[in-house]
């Protein structure tokens, strides 16, 4: 049996890190320490700051539940779904204390909107998107910890 | 009203559906409703504003030439705005700008779409760099996603339920039913919303609002050009607000997939969509306390709480106590959407910031026949577009 390759989707290379503690890769201001996510160059989010040196930065694999939801039908193109298999799936925004972002990203398969809810704490897992013939296209997900708030 | 006013003379729609026809021919209408409302020629406008269309953040299709075009060349000046849902707005500020610069003295703004069925999303083609493209591509994350997360955290945080996000609908249901230019006219029942499918918990199919066609106008002019066509009392805008935000803008916002930090920047002191309407109160010098009537932009039934707050109308958290109290009703406190809103029309992304500004128009001028606010005098616009676009009207008589 040949395994297939295993890479980020398009649009997410280099947008994570996997192996058994994946993180997130943001961005941190050489100058003023502030954060981003997704990775930005070029210059720092930030007007009070004139940083041109934004750093890659793994971001905080835990953080707390904001807000989610779930989506019952099947989304449109570019989102990808084999013809009559889409499962609904849900999302959650995830505050990350530490660097002061929300990030959004969807609830790990079989997680659903009645097992979670604000406060509760999450960690970052790496999924399958969608996979085609040679290759399982991976994104980030969340995971609930069982840790609430 | 003062000499550098900028004035309401003519208002106009096509109304809103699912007809299925070139945009052209809804701005051509409202157009020439809006014209007429004013008892103004077409060949006297000097200034043609266009809100762009868009397909989820593009702009295109839609200009203010394509207008002009329609209504035949006059050689007038043009522009062309876009700011997602917020476009509206923007053309109605490029429209006062030049009116105030004393540039214009009678300026049409006109907005029309032809929208798709279904989900609102990007235009085909892999476009990685893109954030609108890479929320759909990564996580399935449609437009009713974000709504629905303001919802939720509504209800784990402040409490709300089901059933008062599902009267936002009944309400606004009844406020639609008489007026010609909705949609959707018919009452509906709080039983009946929550029947309906879930899309994106919490928020009911019922809860979320569809995607129209429809068209938009209205006749701007100054003080001076309104008194001599003997309009002595028109609706005057008072303020235009088309700000973004402030950074960090903590509150995550379409269509992107994180927020700013503020793990060094301290939050401002106001959230973007509280901000957009301080800024109109501001330059208006009134407040919330001086409104008779508003229409905001109730993308979702919760969304419409959201701006209960972002308004002033209440507290952060106490929306609810307004719906649930009938405050919000027309004959209540402060009505909201008399002209039935998303709810009853559905969004037609580019006329929507315009019709907006037609609806209390007409409540202030005493013309909302079915739905009208006694003694409006005094009534705000709220809206909000894709990647950080303000959008608030504030209009006095």
């Amino acid at each position: 049996m040949t395994t297939k390759d295993r890479a980020p989707a398009l649009g997410a290379d280099g947008w994570f890190t996997t192996g058994d503690d994946p993180h997130l890769i943001g961005s941190r201001c050489d100058a003023c320490g502030t954060y981003a996510f997704p990775k930005r160059s070029g210059w720092c989010p930030s007007p009070a700051c004139r940083g041109t040196e934004l750093i890659d930065t793994p971001l905080s694999r835990r953080g707390r539940i904001w807000s989610y939801t779930d989506a019952q039908y099947q989304p449109p193109a570019p989102f990808v779904c084999p013809p009559d298999a889409f499962e609904p799936f849900a999302i959650a925004a995830v505050e990350l204390e530490a660097e002061g972002l929300v990030v959004l990203g969807q609830l790990v398969p079989g997680v659903g909107v009645n097992d979670v809810k604000v406060g509760d704490e999450v960690e970052l897992a790496i999924g399958v998107l969608f996979a085609d013939d040679t290759r399982e296209h991976l994104v980030w997900q969340w995971r609930p910890t069982g840790g609430t708030r | 009203m003062s000499t550098d006013d900028v004035v309401v003379l003519g208002a106009g729609m096509h109304p809103w559906g699912k007809w299925g026809r070139n945009f052209v021919e809804y701005g051509l209408a409202a157009a020439r409703t809006a014209l007429d409302d004013a008892g103004v020629e077409w060949s006297d406008i000097d200034f043609v504003s266009g809100s762009s269309t868009m397909r989820n953040g593009y702009p295109g299709y839609v200009a203010g030439a394509t207008f002009a075009q329609a209504l035949g060349w006059t050689g007038c000046r043009v522009a062309s705005s876009y700011a997602a849902c917020a476009s509206g707005a923007t053309a109605i500020e490029a429209a006062r700008m030049r009116i105030l610069a004393g540039r214009s003295d009678v300026a049409l703004v006109v907005g029309a779409d032809t929208t798709p069925k279904g989900f609102l999303a990007p235009n085909a083609g892999d476009r990685p760099d893109d954030p609108d493209w890479l929320r759909f591509r990564l996580g399935g994350i449609t437009n009713p996603s974000y709504f629905a997360l303001y919802a939720r955290r509504r209800m784990d945080v402040f409490g709300d339920t089901d059933e008062d996000f599902a009267a936002v609908k009944v309400k606004n249901a009844r406020h639609g039913l008489g007026n010609p230019n909705a949609r959707y006219r018919a009452e509906t029942s709080v039983e009946e919303v929550l029947a309906s499918p879930m899309v994106a918990n919490p928020l009911r199919l019922l809860e979320i609002c569809a995607t129209s066609d429809g068209g938009a106008a209205l006749v701007l002019c100054s003080a001076d050009y309104a008194r001599s066509h003997g309009v002595i009392d028109p609706v005057r805008v008072a303020a235009v607000s088309t700000v973004t935000p402030t950074y960090p803008n903590t509150i995550i916002e379409m269509p992107n997939l994180a927020t700013d930090s503020s793990a060094v920047a301290t939050a401002p002191e106001r959230p973007f969509k509280a901000s957009i309407a301080h800024a109109a109160y501001e330059e208006a010098g009134v407040g919330p306390e001086d409104l008779d009537v508003a229409e905001v932009y109730d993308l979702s039934c919760a969304l419409e709480l959201d701006w209960y707050e972002d308004i002033g109308l209440c507290a952060p958290g106490d929306a609810a106590k307004l719906i649930r109290n009938g405050d919000t009703m027309i004959g209540g406190r402060i009505p909201v959407n008399p002209s039935g809103g998303l709810a009853c029309f559905g969004e037609a992304v580019p006329a929507q910031a315009i019709a907006q500004v037609c609806e209390v128009t007409w409540q202030l001028r005493g013309q909302a026949a079915g739905r009208q606010v006694d003694g409006a005098k005094v009534g705000i616009t709220a809206n909000q577009g894709l990647f950080g676009h303000g959008s608030s009207v504030l209009l006095v008589r």
